[in-house]
């Protein structure tokens, strides 16, 4: 569920990221961290494949929920990494402009 | 258990050698282009480095959420040892160890092949003639 929720994350991130075609928003880090857990989630589960079976694809109820939980706090955390970065980095020069304001 | 710790050393490798690298091509370029290091700058973007500092973003990104994950299950802890395993005897260390040697491993290697095809297919991307392109953004 993670891995799943991961991968929609990394997908619609490239998509927006190809759509708006703009550096200044820093999508390609958040692009990468989706994609680079992704991958590394994909390998976690291609070894539990190997020792579950066709068990793996019929998880508890309890422990989907969890996982479900799991990969929004996950998606979360990227996007809060993502938002500090676009503010530090400042590309449009908005929060400057901002505190220079005031 | 600890499998994001083998692309986190890469990652600490990978963005290191980019850097380096970076700063190799900036230098070239500013031998090409004389003392205008504005231009040398712009010259030295699209090179070898950018597409490394691909390959460290994608490691970064993945160990930091597995790393949020493994905090989540309880296998690091952020005191020391940081790694639970650590403080459940020998066997469990072992266990982590083998966990690293295969999980971890071949989280890096399929990291830096996915990279490897992302390179190559831009690369033939960037070979495009021009026309193509146009044609393809129409």
């Amino acid at each position: 569920m993670t891995l799943l929720i991961t991968v929609f994350a990394a997908a619609i991130t490239t998509a927006v990221w190809y759509k708006k075609n703009d550096e200044k928003l820093l999508l390609g880090p958040l692009c990468f961290m989706f994609w680079g857990a992704s991958i590394m989630w994909f390998v976690d589960a291609i070894f539990e494949y190997a020792e579950l079976k066709a068990d793996y694809f019929t998880p508890a109820v309890g422990d989907m929920i969890n996982d479900a939980f799991l990969g929004l706090s996950v998606v979360a955390l990227a996007l809060t990494v993502w938002v500090v970065i676009l503010l530090i980095k400042d590309p449009r020069g908005t929060v400057r402009a901002r505190l220079k304001k005031q | 258990m600890a499998c994001f710790l083998v692309p986190g050393a890469e990652a600490v490798i990978v963005t290191a050698a980019a850097f380096l690298l970076k700063k190799y091509e900036q230098n070239k370029a500013q031998v090409k282009l004389g003392a205008d290091s504005a231009a040398a700058e712009t010259e030295a973007k699209p090179g070898f480095a950018r597409k490394l500092f691909w390959l460290a973003e994608l490691l970064w990104g993945g160990v930091l959420l597995l790393a949020f994950e493994h905090l989540w299950h309880g296998e690091v802890v952020p005191f020391f040892p940081f790694l639970t395993a650590a403080t459940e005897g020998a066997a469990a260390v072992s266990e982590m160890l083998g966990e690293m040697a295969s999980v971890g491993v071949l989280m890096a290697v399929l990291v830096t092949a996915v990279w490897g095809a992302m390179v190559a297919v831009s690369a033939a991307i960037e070979k495009r003639p021009a026309a193509e392109a146009a044609e393809v953004e129409a």
